[in-house]
């Protein structure tokens, strides 16, 4: 059965572009926000250092934009002393069998690293085959995707102390990949949910909110349109939230979330979301929107073997080699990659440097309404540090 | 059949379109020969469901109102509810709703509360919806004069189809902890709802048609609805089209909602959307909501939770003045609407969930006022 499966990513877009203006920090609490989960538990980062005392990391730099903004982060990494170090490699895509496949040597890399940073990749748009974001889910069966969104104070949008954390299935749910027509022009899609999958994703949100000590789960649901797939969901969850006694847990509708988040996103700034696929995609998404875009969220991937962090905004290929790409989404990410390997103190730094620049206002991409390169950008945090 | 009946429509609705075409854009359904709404005596007859909590006192605004403006309509009124009683009764009602709404071919309906615990039956909403085939619901999201939001300039449309999709009820256990959901998509029925959107395009002067889906994932089922869309749109040259992935619409929603007009898509979408939206604009007590035929009002279980007397009648008052110039009474409808817009922009009387103090029947009164003002 879980072999029939397949497991559907969402497709990245541009993003880089549409945010625009300059950005501030709000460089407090930091332990806090971008973490993942700490050993002992599930998703536990298994990495060992070297006989040198560095991690090894695998890194995907991805397409278009991907190398450059992968240089910011390593010319800041070396700048941070950070005891890491980087392994290239390659995720062109191969067909093996008809299958959609990665190099096995890139397989190889991450399942010895357990972690990875990833830039962004382009997907050829309908062309039949199956992306890669979906394809490195499925080879690493990675089940969880964090998301957290944080405002940057000084970056005015609409919204303001935004600070929400989402968790999303990643395996199942409408993004199962079980289609099929049953007739010329009647197309039957399965939404597929598990108690395994579920209870899955669900014990990693507790974990999570405990970790992060934000002390409230609330899981969002159709239960009662959908009352056996999503009932499924929602009764886990009451199941689980036994074990963690000491968190509060709760549940909404999806309507009434959707609602509420774009009214006044600040009740959510004590809470881990937790949600199905679909909702999770279409939510986080949402929230990004509220702080500016894609370009300032990072993003955590977490199996129970590897996990991959990543930037989830598109390669834009238009501004590719030109030095006007923005870094930070990529840099987020790979602090939220520290802090899962357990590196607090180092991304406690990056991320305060990361802040102190972009609230500083002075050298900041074209996105943001600045006039700085990338390297420019990338040199004002390194001073910092 | 449910082509050919489509087919009609669109065509009747563009025939509207082409003699009216500077009809006021807003809040304006589009006419139909399929659906004629029956006159006894000089009025109409409404099916009135008021719904569960709130409802009955919006509904009662409503009537007041209406009764004040000698709006030709005659109320039939069934009062259905979500909550389980226990006895059968629930059911009978249910049956009698739908039998009336069949009859008048027009109804309007507050919220109905459906419990997540409900076992065995769907809820009574998405049950309506399919009994009498009501397959799209419009929604208007658009910022009212002096009622200060997030975002400025909103004036978008939500067409959302409501028969199938995610929603179509479909569930099975194939073993215990393993749970299908079926999403049914069907061409018959985007092109019914693809229609309808650009008829409702032309009809109320909008430029532009965007398909939301999710085609990259979904590539049969979100792929059939958006391969569709792109067929339908061939016949409407003079419209505008373009289509975006959800998750993308969710997030340029909220960060540039300006850059919509008319959007149209699949079932779930449609409800995450028009919540998003209905939030854009200061929330559901002011946003209405029709569905084909019905008349619906748009609130979420949170706001039936409302103290007594609290309730924002705002949408179900928009409702039904749409429910009006779908009737042809541009008149009444209009100055209801005015109304309305003017006691909100005035900002003396407003409903606690958009920062005020005053009940609901003060709301109404202050309505009534305008009106007798302007008349």
């Amino acid at each position: 059965m879980l072999a029939v499966r397949s497991f559907a990513a969402p497709a990245r877009r541009q993003c880089l572009q549409a945010s625009t203006r300059a950005w501030a920090s709000t460089a407090v609490q930091s332990r806090r926000q971008y973490a993942t989960a700490k050993k002992g538990k599930v998703a536990e980062f298994h990495g060992q250092k070297d006989s040198d005392g560095l991690y090894t990391v695998s890194l995907i730099e991805g397409d278009g934009i991907g190398p450059e903004i992968s240089q910011s982060v390593k010319d800041i990494f070396a700048a941070a002393k950070a005891p890491i170090k980087w392994e290239a490699v390659d995720v062109t895509p191969q067909l093996k069998d008809g299958k959609t496949s990665i190099p096995a040597e890139t397989v190889e890399s991450i399942k010895r690293t357990k972690v990875a940073l990833k830039g962004p990749l382009a997907t050829p748009i309908g062309k039949g085959h199956v992306s890669l974001n979906l394809t490195l889910r499925r080879t690493f069966n990675l089940f969880a995707n964090v998301r957290p969104c944080r405002s940057i104070a000084g970056y005015k949008t609409p919204y303001d102390n935004v600070d929400t954390v989402l968790i999303r299935e990643n395996t199942e749910g409408e993004y199962s990949g079980i289609e099929h027509i049953v007739v010329d022009g009647v197309v039957q899609s399965i939404k597929l949910i598990t108690r395994e999958a579920s209870e899955r994703v669900l014990r990693f949100a507790f974990q999570y909110a405990q970790d992060v000590e934000r002390l409230k789960v609330r899981v969002v649901h159709k239960a009662t349109i959908m009352k056996m797939s999503d009932g499924l969901f929602l009764g886990t969850a009451n199941r689980v939230a036994k074990d963690y006694p000491n968190i509060e847990f709760d549940a909404e509708l999806l309507d009434n979330t959707c609602l509420k988040i774009v009214t006044d996103p600040t009740p959510y700034n004590d809470k881990v979301l937790v949600m199905p696929n679909l909702y999770g995609d279409i939510l986080s998404d949402m929230c990004a929107g509220l702080i500016g875009g894609l370009g300032l969220t990072p993003s955590g991937n977490i199996g129970d073997e590897c996990s991959i962090f990543e930037a989830v905004h598109g390669s834009a290929p238009d501004i590719a080699g030109k030095a006007l790409a923005n870094p930070t989404a990529l840099l987020l990410s790979s602090i939220m990659m520290l802090r899962h390997m357990g590196l607090f103190d180092h991304a406690q730094r990056i991320e305060t440097a990361i802040f102190d620049t972009l609230a500083e206002g002075k050298t900041l991409t074209g996105d943001l309404g600045g006039k700085s390169k990338t390297h420019e950008y990338a040199g004002a945090i390194i001073k910092r540090l | 059949m449910l082509m050919r009946s489509s087919v009609r429509s669109a065509q009747s609705l563009l025939r509207t379109a082409q003699t009216s075409s500077s009809a006021a854009r807003s809040f304006a359904t589009v006419q139909s020969d399929i659906f004629k709404p029956t006159k006894y005596g000089g009025k109409y007859t409404v099916t009135l469901i008021p719904g569960d909590g709130i409802g009955a006192e919006v509904a009662e605004s409503v009537k007041t109102v209406f009764k004040a403006d000698n709006v030709p309509v005659e109320w039939e009124q069934v009062d259905v509810s979500g909550v389980e009683s226990g006895d059968k009764h629930s059911e009978d009602l249910f049956r009698e709703a739908v039998a009336s709404l069949k009859r008048n071919k027009l109804g309007l309906k507050g919220i109905l509360h459906t419990p997540v615990e409900r076992s065995g039956h769907q809820s009574f909403n998405v049950a309506l919806r399919q009994e009498l085939d009501i397959y799209a619901s419009i929604v208007l999201i658009k910022n009212i004069p002096g009622y200060k939001t997030r975002h400025d300039n909103v004036d978008l449309c939500i067409i959302r189809e409501n028969t199938e999709g995610e929603y179509s009820g479909l569930e099975h256990q194939s073993v215990p902890g393993v749970v299908e959901s079926l999403k049914i998509i069907t061409r018959a029925k985007s092109e019914r709802i693809a229609k309808f959107a650009f008829a409702f395009a032309l009809a109320n002067n909008r430029k532009k048609v965007t398909c939301i889906h999710k085609a990259n994932i979904m590539k049969l089922a979100d792929g059939l609805f958006r391969n569709t869309f792109n067929q339908v749109a061939k016949e409407y040259p003079s419209l505008e089209t373009n289509d975006m992935i959800v998750d993308n619409a969710s997030m340029q929603c909220v960060s540039r909602p300006q850059q919509f007009d008319v959007m149209v898509m699949p079932n779930l979408y449609g409800g995450i959307l028009s919540n998003v939206g209905a939030a854009l604009v200061g929330g559901p007590g002011i946003v209405p909501v029709a569905t084909w035929v019905v008349m619906w009002l748009f609130l979420s279980l949170d706001v039936v939770m409302l103290g007594k007397d609290q309730a924002n009648p705002t949408a179900m008052l928009l409702s039904g003045s749409m429910l009006l110039r779908h009737l042809g009474l541009d008149e009444h409808a209009n100055r209801i609407s005015k109304a309305v817009y003017d006691v909100i922009s005035d900002g003396q009387v407003r409903t606690p969930d958009m920062g005020g103090q005053s009940s609901t029947h003060q709301f109404t009164r202050a309505v009534l006022d305008k009106m007798e003002l302007a008349g």
